[in-house]
């Protein structure tokens, strides 16, 4: 549709070749660079249009309605200045999603870092099998959220779900998974390093098979303990790899949406009302966009944040070939 | 070279495979279950204490799934949807990287660098416009609502633009003494030669556009516009269905994603390590 309209410009700017052909040398180059630029930006063009409408003028209309209010409709009904945002700041419940966000963070990341340099390094140095076990770790890749929450929901039902039975067996339990404020938060974080799993693994096995082998079997040769060659030299040598996906696993539980909405939407006492379910709520269930606005900056202004400590610490504290 | 990084001892041989077995478990446990769950009947599934194996391959329920609930519907909206976003995606982002590499234009890194900073632009933060905007177009339960928003990737830009600048500039440069210009260069030279790039991003466009819930839950609403994330996760609210219903509709939705892994693993993977070790 936007496309299309863009394309009619196209072939008024490449069909005159000949204009090109029949100028004097001078004017012929001078034509050629301004054809050269405007294909450039012909073949930008695309890309650039759905930028624009979908990202650029969004974000800018975002900053704008978060000092609006809004009725359901989404219409701006009234400039209400910073009180969004005082509002929201002394709030308890926006306080208690960031701290609900960090939690959240907190319990899934590093669980996700350790459990997939664990298995891309038994994987690595695995020799019978090696393959099955590399399909068997990367399966989670094929999950998604809607899927995978389902089948959580069923397995964490609290008297006949399959893990307070087996969990039963052993003398333990019955847990209370999802409607336990305590434990909520807990469950929603395991399912959610379960489903995410695939991607940790896949990058630190192909980041540690590309190690130079040759360094690895010096150090072996020269009598370090397993241990030590991991700690002392492939980990500084992963470092690139584990920094890259902690920040991206960090940006992505900072989004976690779709298991929270199916599992706990929220609740109990919004003790899994994580920031971008509390925009979602705020939005599209309570049609307040305006605060809903107001909460969305907030969560850019934090990823800003991250990117900005992603720079910083490269080149610092990571190590590079 | 290998034999020196595998262990030989066979008690650690032991403990290296009864870990790996043990993780195994771990991550296919929720899955196997699935499994056993959708081929028993109804009363087997629901007995208490569980039953782990079904008696037989009773396919009943997945026969259940397929009459209450228009799952080959869903599934064909996603299809269509993740198909689509797949091609435009490939198709901008060739487009955009060809320029970056091939055309020289003034503000092409002014370009490319506003490019790459919508890299860290959370798709929830626009969510609350882009919503306004679709709703504002008619396009709130169409086809066109689900895809034109998702129909460009910087990711996708970058990720080709890295690979067009490995291409040998000779072919290039042959190009255009052959007096080829630079439509006929990226149709006939560029895109036949980006095919394991382009495989990479297509692969994962086409699982981040099947597994898409946020904007799909937003923007449909009627049945006939669902797609399969959606329309699983409405099962739960249907008061009457049995447990293995609900399971074997999510086991039909897996079917294509799992088919797509297997068939797309390696470009997959290599498109995810492209990805993450330049950036």
């Amino acid at each position: 549709m936007n496309t299309s309209l863009y394309s009619d410009k196209s072939s008024q700017v490449l069909s005159p070749a000949s204009v090109v052909s029949a100028g004097t040398t001078s004017n012929a180059g001078r034509l050629r660079r301004l054809r050269e630029q405007l294909l450039g930006y012909l073949f930008l063009s695309p890309s650039l249009v759905v930028f624009i409408l979908f990202l650029f003028y969004p974000m800018v209309r975002s900053v704008y309605l978060s000092f609006q209010l809004t009725d359901p409709r989404g219409r701006v009904a009234a400039y209400v200045g910073w009180d969004n945002y005082s509002r929201m700041i002394e709030s308890s419940a926006f306080w208690n999603s960031i701290w609900i966000t960090v939690k959240f963070t907190l319990l899934t990341v590093p669980a996700g870092l350790v459990l997939g340099l664990l298995c891309a390094s038994l994987v690595h140095s695995t020799g019978r099998g090696s393959k099955i076990f590399r399909f068997i770790f990367s399966i989670p890749l094929a999950l998604s959220v809607g899927t995978a929450s389902i089948l959580w929901m069923i397995l964490y039902h609290p008297s006949l779900g399959m893990l307070n039975y087996l969990l039963g067996e052993f003398g333990i339990g019955p847990i209370e998974w999802l409607t336990d404020p305590g434990s909520a938060l807990g469950s929603v974080s395991l399912m959610t390093i379960w489903m995410n799993s695939g991607f940790p693994f896949v990058l630190l096995l192909a980041a540690i098979q590309g190690l130079d082998n040759d360094v690895m079997d010096s150090s072996r040769i020269d009598g370090a303990s397993m241990w030590r060659t991991f700690f002392s030299i492939k980990l500084p040598l992963l470092s690139p790899t584990l920094f890259f996906l902690a920040v991206v696993s960090i940006m992505s539980a900072f989004q976690s949406f779709g298991q929270i909405n199916i599992l706990t939407r929220g609740g109990p006492a919004d003790s899994t009302n994580v920031l971008v379910y509390s925009i979602y709520r705020e939005a599209f269930i309570n049609y307040q966009f305006g605060t809903g606005s107001a909460l969305a900056i907030v969560l850019f202004i934090l990823m800003l944040l991250l990117t900005a400590v992603q720079f910083l610490a490269l080149g610092k504290k990571v190590h590079y070939q | 070279m290998k034999a020196l990084s595998h262990p030989r001892n066979p008690l650690r041989l032991f403990s290296h495979y009864g870990l790996l077995i043990l993780l195994t478990l771990l991550v296919l446990g929720p899955l196997l279950y699935l499994l056993t769950q959708i081929f028993m009947t109804p009363d087997e599934a629901s007995q208490y204490p569980p039953k782990l194996l079904p008696s037989g391959l009773y396919t009943g329920e997945l026969k259940n799934a397929i009459e209450t609930v228009p799952i080959f519907g869903f599934i064909f909206n996603s299809f269509v949807l993740a198909t689509a976003i797949m091609v435009l995606q490939v198709l901008t982002a060739a487009l955009a990287a060809y320029a970056f590499v091939y055309i020289r234009f003034s503000g092409s890194r002014f370009w490319f660098a506003l490019f790459i900073s919508t890299m860290m632009i959370p798709w929830e933060v626009t969510i609350i416009p882009n919503y306004l905007t679709v709703k504002s177009w008619g396009w709130l339960d169409s086809f066109q609502g689900l895809i034109v928003p998702f129909a460009a990737s910087a990711f996708g830009v970058f990720l080709l633009r890295q690979f067009f600048m490995q291409l040998p500039r000779e072919l290039f440069e042959a190009a255009r003494i052959d007096g080829c210009g630079h439509f006929r260069h990226f149709v006939s030279v560029v895109l036949p030669l980006s095919g394991p790039a382009a495989a990479s991003l297509a692969v994962y466009v086409f699982l981040n556009g099947w597994n898409q819930y946020l904007w799909p839950l937003l923007t449909t609403s009627s049945d006939a516009m669902r797609t399969v994330q959606i329309g699983i996760a409405m099962l739960q609210f249907e008061e009457l269905t049995s447990w293995n219903l609900v399971l074997s509709g999510v086991a039909l939705v897996l079917v294509p994603s799992f088919v797509l892994l297997g068939l797309g693993l390696k470009p997959l993977v290599r498109g995810i390590t492209a990805g993450a070790v330049k950036g």
